[in-house]
């Protein structure tokens, strides 16, 4: 078979990230054939800087061996370089005036090191710092003692001296502004820099201007504006950096600063795609691989002709990778007339932090010494999230808004080898870093496929991550602005909700057909998830998808390590009685269930359910009065309550009745994650309504309802939500704020996350500035639960679903 | 080592994406229908810690295990990459809408059964 003909040309990050990607989706669509002018196989650029440091060595930074390209049919030409394609012909013609004839042509030349035009700049000794060649040509001048001056003193000049430094050289750096890195840095934070790492024995000269480099054979010295010359042995221009557009302008294809492609990477000709530092997209350039891993993603989308993904620009952060030198910074940095700027500076500690805030969102954060809330406030700056109720707080860091779990654990790079980073399974940061390094991971994604570290309850994900970047040292860990819902699709949790009511989707597969799904079934993670966006969205008409959910809500009881399950009958706010006891041990007995226990939920536990016996289990109990008590489900939980007034001497309001209350109106609804609600008599909070998503603290004027609390893997407490004077108010409340909970957040955020994402003010807009919103809310989760308020059990005892508890086949 | 078929039900007893269970002197079978009406039949016993395949989520060729996620290949209980294992696969074949799974041991089961 002939297949479609696709070259590329560059073989570096962009380029092989697009074919990786292209392959993953369409494997055997192109035959593909690969130009790079240098002598290697696709290199991690980003880590030249550990190999000038002596950190690392060439073949540890090789991401694609010769045989990586063998394997998939790859022609690699290697020192090759392309000249020009002609476009009428359809063919690519190298330097030496060979013709590759194709169908498809994707330019990815990245850029190169900006020599600026001095007298001298071309003497041996004067090298860029872009390629392995750059370091080789370094490495060949270092020795103990010996000269070197680093023009620019910007990320690529600043990681090139640490790394020169290292080799016993007297480094100098140049730099022509006020403080190093001004592009990422306030002056501030420069000032901090600079001493860090002038006491890593680094030189540097602020507002120095170069005008000549001499030397007769070699370069010999550096002569300033101001007459100060400088010994040099060697150059390193860190200038900038110029993209490689030669190939396309002798193409006569349009390049402004960059090569121009639109959403889809597409140049002006609709044949030839670009991606990486070479192209301009909506008037930027990028410098970094983050964003040009995501143009990588949707240019392989349009390659293999689905034709959905589009690229719209990307936010970016900025890491240095010098050891024991922390930098970040992300979004703006200097604060213009409508920011207000927050700031930490303890000069002494080396630390300074400032965010730019507008209205409250994160624009910008600036980091050095202290680095490990990076991510964070990325994260908030990506989501836009409210940060009003984090304020205070802000600069002290994650850790003091409610990540107690871990907070000892956070600084993840001083940990030994040995300690242990995920506890589920085990994982020790000596893994991970193993795993990263030598699989060449780059995805919190691949971590966990490949060690299973945070694969399990996520609580370590962060630690990850901080490992991620700490051994890759570049952000591009960072995970892209948009999140896919799963690998089957590029679409987001947010592009799906949206369109299945633009669209009026009332099926799976109309998802899948409008949204061009990837695999033929989509996955375990994303069928799930559409299942219960559809129900959601169309509560009356939406016919449940059993084989989509996770067998404990398809057979309503929760699997165990061996295969039985266990049933929780719901036990209303945790009160119970003799005649109840009484049905659930003769239920035990009966069915000879191994083990009976009090739960943290207030509830009692039966556990070693046979599957075939759970129809009669059932039927037992709903002949008792028992309904489920989804202790398996993505819906409420508990109801936890105290005593209360009824019996307490403190209690200020009838909790427990209250809380029953609570529970017998919202059980039965489906929620993107599970939903626990408790109600405490008093302030001394005995129910730990707290920790609750949902929690009730009476006082004797009323109710205080606060949000967003979790007790689990990540512990957080509420945010308080509102005081509100009756029972009724508490009700329209709890379900408005269910509601919106069931409309908005991702399938499988609790309302912890969800609450910090979109920020607490935006939900005390909704549900309390907004009176009409919050009760057209309210009605439509009364509205909803007309369908689900029927209790799974006594509907399968009488015979739904017959097919998963019949017997199982049979031979004959 | 010739194999014997031996007829397990019809094809309609099993759901689309979703498996049943047969016991072969001991042995649970798990046998799987696809959208598209393939049918595949895997020893009920995940590669990882025997988790019960036959309640996993279906998709594709592939089914998503219960208890840890692992996936494994319906063609022939390899678990996907990276995960490493695999669970006992045996033949299959429908004729007009029955299902029929291939056995070899003839002797010994045929006297069971
Ligand atoms: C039975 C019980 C433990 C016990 O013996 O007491 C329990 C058992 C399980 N919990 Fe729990 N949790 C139980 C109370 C809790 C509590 C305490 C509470 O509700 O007051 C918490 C912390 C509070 C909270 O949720 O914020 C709790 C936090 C978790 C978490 C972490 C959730 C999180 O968002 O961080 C998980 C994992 C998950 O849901 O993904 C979990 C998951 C599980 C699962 C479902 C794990 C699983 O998938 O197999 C366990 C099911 C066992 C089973 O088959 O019954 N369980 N679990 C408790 C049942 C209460 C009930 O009556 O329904
Ligand atoms: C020292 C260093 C440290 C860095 N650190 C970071 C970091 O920490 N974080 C981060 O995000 N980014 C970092 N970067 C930037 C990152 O490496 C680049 O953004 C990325 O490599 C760009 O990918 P690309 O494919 O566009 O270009 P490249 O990776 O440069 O690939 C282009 C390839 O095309 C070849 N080529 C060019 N013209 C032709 C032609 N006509 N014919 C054939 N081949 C040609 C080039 O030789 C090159 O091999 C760093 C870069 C350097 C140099
Ligand atoms: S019951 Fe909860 S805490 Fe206990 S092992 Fe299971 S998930 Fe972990
Ligand atoms: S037993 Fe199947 S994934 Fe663990």
């Amino acid at each position: 078979m002939i297949r479609p003909r696709l070259i590329v040309i560059g073989n570096g990050m962009a380029g092989i990230r697009t074919v990786e990607e292209l392959l993953k989706l369409k494997p055997d669509l192109y035959d593909i054939t690969v130009f790079g002018d240098e002598p290697y196989p696709n290199y991690n650029r980003i880590m030249l800087s550990p190999v000038l440091a002596k950190e690392q060595t060439i073949p540890d930074i090789i991401l694609n061996d010769d045989a990586w390209y063998a394997e998939h049919n790859i022609a690699l030409y290697k020192g090759v370089r392309v000249e020009r394609i002609d476009r009428v012909k359809r063919e690519v013609i190298t330097q030496s005036g060979q013709a590759h004839p194709y169908d498809r042509v994707l330019i990815a030349t990245g850029s190169r090191a900006f020599i600026p035009p001095l007298p001298g700049a071309d003497l041996p000794g004067v090298v860029g710092f872009r390629s392995i060649a750059d370091v080789d040509a370094m490495l060949a001048v270092c020795r103990v003692g010996g000269h070197a001056v680093v023009i620019g003193g910007g990320l690529l000049g600043l990681e090139a001296a640490a790394g020169l430094v290292t080799h016993g050289m007297h480094v100098t750096v140049l730099h022509r502004n006020g403080n190093v890195m001004d592009r990422q840095l306030d002056s501030a934070a420069g000032r901090i820099l600079e001493k860090t790492l002038e006491a890593k024995g680094i030189v540097i000269r602020l507002n120095a201007h170069t005008s000549a480099l001499k030397g007769t054979e070699r370069v010999e010295a550096v002569v300033l504006k101001d007459g100060a010359q400088l010994p040099a042995d060697l150059v390193v221009m860190a200038a900038g950096i110029r993209p490689n557009m030669d190939v396309a302008k002798n193409s006569g294809i349009y390049c402004e600063s960059g090569i121009v492609v639109d959403d889809t990477l597409q140049t002006y000709d609709p044949k030839v795609y670009a991606v990486g530092e070479c192209v301009q997209h909506r008037k930027a350039c990028y410098g970094l691989v983050a964003p040009l891993f995501e143009q990588a993603k949707v240019c392989a989308n349009h390659l293999a002709h689905y034709g959905i993904a589009k690229y719209i620009g990307s936010m970016t952060s900025t890491k240095l990778k010098v050891t024991g030198v922390d930098v970040f910074s992300a979004g703006e940095i200097a604060a213009q007339p409508h920011h207000e700027e927050i700031v930490l500076a303890d000069a002494a500690r080396g630390v300074y932090k400032k965010v730019l805030l507008n209205n409250n969102v994160v624009e910008g954060a600036v980091m050095v010494g202290d680095t490990l809330d990076g991510a964070w406030y990325f994260q908030l700056m990506r989501d836009k999230t409210d940060v009003t109720a984090l304020r205070e707080h802000l600069l002290f860091g994650q850790a003091h808004v409610g990540d107690s779990g871990h907070g000892a654990k956070a600084r993840v790079a001083s940990l030994p080898d040995s300690a242990e980073i995920c506890g589920c399974n085990g994982v020790c940061k000596g893994d991970v870093v193993k795993a990263i390094t030598e699989l060449k991971l780059f995805t919190l994604d691949e971590v966990r496929a490949h060690t299973k570290a945070s694969a399990s309850c996520g609580s370590c994900t962060g630690l990850v991550e901080d490992l991620l970047a700490s051994t890759l040292g570049g952000d591009y860990s960072a995970a892209p602005s948009v999140k896919p819902i799963c690998s089957c699709t590029d679409a987001t949790h947010d592009a799906v909700r949206a369109g299945i009511y633009r669209h009026e989707l009332k099926t799976i597969r109309a998802i899948f057909e409008q949204f061009a799904w990837q695999t033929a079934d989509g996955c375990a993670k994303c069928r799930p998830a559409l299942n219960y966006y559809l129900l959601c969205a169309w509560p009356d008409t939406y016919q449940d998808d059993p084989q989509s959910r996770f067998i404990n809500e398809r057979v309503h009881a929760n699997i165990q390590k061996d295969g039985t399950y266990s049933v929780i009958p719901r036990i209303w706010g945790g009160v119970t009685s003799p005649h109840e006891l009484r049905a659930i041990a003769d239920v035990a007995e009966r069915y000879a269930i191994p083990t009976v226990k009090i739960t943290g939920g207030q509830r009692i536990d039966l556990l070693g359910v046979k599957k075939e016996a759970l129809p009669d289990v059932w039927r037992d109990l709903s002949a008792a009065g028992f309904v489920s008590g989804h202790g398996y489900a993505k819906a409420l939980r508990t109801v936890k309550t105290c005593v209360g007034k009824e019996w307490c001497r403190f209690g200020t309001q009838d909790s427990t009745a209250l809380g029953i209350r609570l529970e017998q109106l919202t059980w039965g609804s489906w929620m993107p994650h599970k939903f626990k609600i408790a109600v405490s008599g008093c302030p001394r909070n005995c129910a730990e309504a707290t920790v609750k998503d949902l929690g009730v603290v009476c006082v004797d004027s009323g109710y205080e309802l606060s949000v967003g609390g979790n007790a689990g893997i990540k512990v957080r407490v509420t945010d308080f939500l509102c005081k509100v004077a009756t029972e009724e108010e508490v009700i329209e409340y709890t379900t408005a704020f269910i509601q919106m909970y069931r409309e908005e957040a991702h399938y499988l955020d609790r309302t912890a996350p969800w609450i910090e994402r979109v920020g607490l003010p935006y939900i005390q807009r909704r549900l309390i500035e907004d009176s009409a919103g919050r009760k057209a809310l309210a009605e439509r989760f009364t509205f909803s639960q007309q369908f689900f308020q029927i209790d799974p059990w006594l509907e399968r005892s009488e015979g739904k679903d017959a097919h998963e508890f019949a017997l199982p086949l049979e031979l004959v | 080592m010739t194999t014997t078929w031996f007829t397990v039900g019809l094809l309609t007893d099993i759901p689309r994406l979703s498996a049943k269970v047969v016991t072969v002197q001991g042995t649970a079978i798990a046998i799987f229908r696809t959208q598209t009406d393939d049918v595949f039949a895997l020893e009920d016993r995940c590669p990882h810690k025997q988790g019960p395949l036959s309640q996993g989520i279906v998709h594709d060729k592939k089914v998503t295990c219960p208890l840890h996620g692992w996936v494994i290949d319906l063609h022939d209980g390899t678990a996907l990459s990276p995960d490493e294992g695999c669970t006992p696969s045996y033949p299959i074949r429908i004729s007009k809408g029955v299902i029929e799974l291939g056995l070899a041991r003839l002797d010994a089961l045929a006297r069971t059964i």
